[in-house]
C-alpha cells in the first residue's frame, strides 16, 4: 500500500498528465529533495522557489489568474502565518471581483503535531484556515483520500488549502489507489528517489486513474449508533481504532465521521449522525480557544438542541503558545489515543 | 524635477534617437492631443469621484490625480488583450489613468464609487479605483499595500514560459516599497533559474499617507535597488513630464519584450489631492502635469487654448451624463452577497444566518 506522501505524489503526477498542472513549486519541492516529506519527488513540473512564502503564494495567485492550475507548497504550516493576507486575497478574489476572476490554485502544507516538531513544526492552522472565507480547506487522513482530495483540489476553480497531517505522511492505508501496484516494494522502486546521487533518476509512474473525493463530503469511517465522533487529520485514525476496539470489546457503538473537508464541511453528515446517536464529540488537534469545532457545536445547539441527549463535547489541543518539544509536554498539550479513549468513554457514560 | 538615471540597458538595446529633434514634435500633435484628452478624462474622473465621496454619493475615495503624465503613456503602450500573449497589469488604487488609457469606461468607476449593483469590478463590494478587468488582463486590485508585487511574479512566470513578447506590469507607490513584497518581486524577477519579463514600476509621490518618504527611506532613488541585479536596468524619471515618461516607458517596454528580463522604473509624480478621503482630498499646490503639457504644446504651436477647452468641456459633459445615469441605477440586492463566494456556488448547508 502507498503511504500518504506517495499518494499525494501520484495525484500530482496525475494532475500533470491529465489536469493541466504545469507548475508545482515551493521550498525544496523540486529536485534533488522533492519535498521535505518527499511528496513531490520525481514530478516533471516541480521546482524550487526562493525561501519566500509571500512570493510563493503571490506566484500561485498570479499563475491562477493567468489561466494555470498551480500547486504551491508552504513547507510547514507553521510558516504560513506571514502570508495570511495573501491567502485572504486568494480566498476573496472571486468575490471581490464580482465573480470575474476565478482562482484555481492549490496550496499544500504539512500540518499538526506528531513528529516532535516543537514550536515551529507542530502547529495546526485549521481554525484560522476556516476563517479565510472563499477558500476551500481539506485535510485527509488516509492515502486514498489524499489522492482523491488532491485531484479534486486541482480540478476546483476555487483556491484549496490542502492540509497534510505530517504525522500521517508515512502511514499506509487499507485501500489501493486506482492503478497502484499491489506490491509495495515495486511501488517503492518505481516512484521513490534513491539515496545518494539522483541526477539521472526518473520516476516510473504506474498507470493511474481518476479518483475524486468530492470536496465537502465527509466519510463515515466507522458506523455506530451510541455516539458520534467528528474528526479529521491526525486524530481520525486514532478515533477509528478506538471505535473498532470499543465495538470488539462491547463498550459501545461509536460512529466516526472523518470530515476530510473543513470548508465547506458536511453539515448533513454531522446532523444525520447526531440524530441517530444523540451523543457527539468533536476531536481535533487545534487549540481549544475559538476552535473550528466550536462553531459546529454552536450550530448543533441551534439546530439540533432537542436531539442532543447529553452536552456536546470537544477534545482539542491545550491553548499553549506553542507545542513543546519534550515528549511528556507534547503529549500533554496535544490529544493522544488515551485522551480519545477517556473522552469517548465519558461521552458514552454521560447520563441522558 | 531632473531625471536621475541610475542604470540603463546596455547600449545595444538602447533605441537610437536624434538628439536635436524636439521630442514634442517627434511625438506629434495628434498623439499628444490624444494623451492630453486621456489625462483630462482621468483627472476629471478623479475630481468627480472626490465630489461624490464628499457629497454623500459614495464613501471613501482614493485615487491618483497628478500621475496622469506617467500613467497615460503607460496605458497607451500596453499590449492590450486577454491571456498570456497580452500584457498583465497588477495595479493599485492610483491607476485610473492607466485603465482609462486602455479603454475602460469612466462610468464604471462612478458605479464603483456609488457601489451600485452595476459596478462591473466588484458588484458594489470594493472601494473605488479597485478594478478587475479580465478582458484587459487587469487582475483584481486590492486595498492591501504592495501585494500586487507578489502576484506579479505569477503572471511573469506564465509569460516567461510562453512564447510571447507580452509582459507583466506592476504598479505601486514609494511608501509600499518598504514591504517585503516589493523585494520578493525583485528577487523572483531576477532568479537565474527563470528571469521574469516584468516592468516593475514605482510611482514616487514622496508620501506614504501622511508620512514624508524622506523621513523613512534612506535610498537616494528607489530605482537604486536595481544596482544589485546585473540584468535589471533601473531608472528614475520625472513622471510629471509626458515626453520623458513616454520615452522611458518605450525604452523599458522594448527592453523587457526583447530580453524577457525585468526593468525597475521609478517615476516621480505629484500627489494633487493628498492620500485619500482620510486626508481631506483637497487640492495641494504641487506641479500639475496637465498644465505643463498644455503650456509646452501651446509654446510649440501644437495646440491652442481653445483646443484644450474643447476637450475639458467634452469630458466634463460626458461625466455629467454618466453620473446622472449612475444615480438612477439600483443598489445591489442583499442576496447577492452569497454570489461568488465559491466559483461552483454556495453549498446548500453553508451557514448564512450570521449566528443563531
Amino acid at each position: 500500500m502507498a503511504n500518504m506522501a506517495q499518494a499525494i505524489r501520484m495525484a500530482l503526477h496525475y494532475g500533470e498528465q491529465n489536469l493541466g498542472v504545469t507548475e508545482i513549486f515551493g521550498e525544496d519541492v523540486g529536485p534533488p529533495l522533492g519535498g521535505v516529506f518527499t511528496a513531490t519527488q520525481g514530478l516533471k513540473t516541480a521546482w524550487n522557489a526562493p525561501l519566500d512564502e509571500r512570493g510563493i503564494i503571490g506566484a500561485a495567485l498570479g499563475l491562477a489568474w493567468a489561466g494555470g492550475r498551480p500547486v504551491a507548497e508552504i513547507q510547514f504550516v507553521d510558516y504560513i502565518f506571514n502570508v495570511i493576507d495573501m491567502l485572504k486575497l486568494a480566498a476573496n478574489g472571486h468575490w471581490s471581483s464580482g465573480g470575474r476572476y476565478k482562482t484555481p490554485m492549490v496550496v499544500m502544507t504539512p500540518t499538526g503535531s506528531g513528529i516532535h516538531g516543537s514550536m515551529y513544526h507542530s502547529h495546526s492552522f485549521d481554525s484560522i484556515a476556516s476563517k479565510l472565507h472563499g477558500m476551500k480547506v481539506v485535510c485527509p487522513s488516509t492515502p486514498i483520500d489524499a489522492y482523491g482530495l488532491m485531484i479534486a483540489a486541482i480540478k476546483s476553480d476555487d483556491p484549496v488549502l490542502f492540509l497534510k497531517p505530517k504525522a500521517l505522511l508515512r502511514s499506509k492505508g487499507e485501500e489501493l489507489i486506482p492503478g497502484e501496484p499491489a506490491d509495495e516494494k515495486l511501488l517503492h522502486e518505481m516512484i521513490d528517489a534513491p539515496l545518494g546521487d539522483r541526477t539521472k533518476w526518473k520516476a516510473k509512474w504506474p498507470k493511474l486513474s481518476d479518483y475524486t473525493v468530492e470536496i465537502g463530503k465527509a466519510k463515515i469511517s466507522h458506523p455506530g449508533s451510541d455516539a458520534t465522533i467528528v474528526t479529521h487529520g491526525r486524530m481520525a485514525p486514532l478515533c477509528l481504532e478506538l471505535a473498532r476496539r470499543f465495538a470488539a470489546e462491547g463498550r459501545g457503538s461509536v460512529e466516526v465521521i472523518d470530515l476530510r473537508s473543513l470548508i465547506p464541511y458536511d453539515w448533513d453528515a454531522i446532523k444525520t449522525s447526531l440524530k441517530k446517536t444523540g451523543r457527539i464529540i468533536f476531536i481535533n488537534e487545534e487549540t481549544e480557544i475559538t476552535n473550528f469545532a466550536e462553531h459546529l457545536i454552536r450550530r448543533l445547539v441551534d439546530e439540533c438542541f432537542y436531539e442532543l441527549k447529553v452536552r456536546p463535547r470537544l477534545l482539542a489541543g491545550k491553548a499553549t503558545p506553542g507545542i513543546a518539544l519534550s515528549p511528556n509536554l507534547e503529549y500533554f498539550i496535544q490529544p493522544q489515543a488515551k485522551d480519545v479513549e477517556r473522552a469517548v468513554s465519558e461521552l458514552l457514560a454521560d447520563p441522558a | 524635477m531632473p531625471a536621475m538615471p541610475t542604470k540603463t540597458p546596455a547600449a545595444k538595446t538602447t533605441p537610437k534617437t536624434a538628439p536635436a529633434a524636439d521630442p514634442y514634435k517627434k511625438l506629434g500633435a495628434a498623439k499628444l492631443l490624444k494623451i492630453h484628452e486621456l489625462m483630462v478624462r482621468a483627472r476629471l474622473l478623479e475630481e468627480r469621484l472626490i465630489k461624490m465621496s464628499k457629497g454623500g454619493d459614495g464613501f471613501f475615495w482614493i485615487g491618483g490625480p497628478g500621475e496622469e503624465a506617467f500613467n497615460v503613456p503607460l496605458g497607451l503602450q500596453i499590449k492590450k488583450g486577454h491571456g498570456v500573449n497580452f500584457d498583465f497589469l497588477h495595479l493599485h488604487y492610483r491607476s485610473a489613468a492607466i485603465v482609462m488609457s486602455m479603454g475602460a469606461a469612466p462610468i464604471d468607476a462612478l458605479r464603483q464609487m456609488r457601489s451600485v449593483g452595476t459596478d462591473p469590478y466588484s458588484k458594489g463590494r470594493n472601494f473605488v479605483n479597485h478594478y478587475a478587468i479580465p478582458e484587459l488582463n487587469v487582475v483584481p486590485v486590492s486595498p492591501t499595500i504592495e501585494t500586487q508585487y507578489s502576484t506579479a511574479i505569477g503572471t511573469g512566470i506564465a509569460q516567461a514560459r510562453a512564447k510571447t513578447d507580452a509582459i507583466t506590469v506592476v504598479n505601486g507607490g514609494d511608501a509600499g516599497t518598504a514591504e517585503g513584497d516589493f523585494h520578493s518581486c525583485l528577487v523572483w524577477a531576477n532568479r537565474p533559474a527563470l528571469p521574469l519579463p516584468i516592468l516593475i514600476v514605482v510611482v514616487n509621490n514622496g508620501w506614504g499617507i501622511s508620512t514624508e518618504m524622506k523621513t523613512q527611506h534612506g535610498e537616494r532613488n528607489i530605482s537604486d535597488w536595481a544596482k544589485v541585479f546585473p540584468d535589471m536596468p533601473g531608472k528614475t524619471i520625472n513622471g510629471n513630464d509626458v515626453i520623458e515618461s513616454w520615452a522611458a516607458l518605450e525604452e523599458a517596454f522594448a527592453y523587457i519584450r526583447k530580453n524577457r528580463k525585468p526593468y525597475l522604473l521609478e517615476a516621480r509624480c505629484s500627489r494633487l489631492y493628498g492620500h485619500s478621503s482620510s486626508s481631506g482630498a483637497n487640492r495641494i499646490p504641487e506641479t500639475d502635469c496637465i498644465d505643463l503639457l498644455e503650456k509646452a504644446m501651446a509654446q510649440r504651436g501644437l495646440a491652442k487654448a481653445a483646443d484644450f477647452k474643447k476637450i475639458w468641456d467634452k469630458e466634463a459633459a460626458a461625466l455629467d451624463a454618466a453620473h446622472k445615469q449612475v444615480k438612477a441605477e439600483p443598489f445591489p440586492a442583499v442576496e447577492t452577497v452569497w454570489e461568488d463566494v465559491f466559483a461552483d456556488g454556495l453549498p446548500p448547508s453553508y451557514p448564512t444566518k450570521g449566528g443563531s
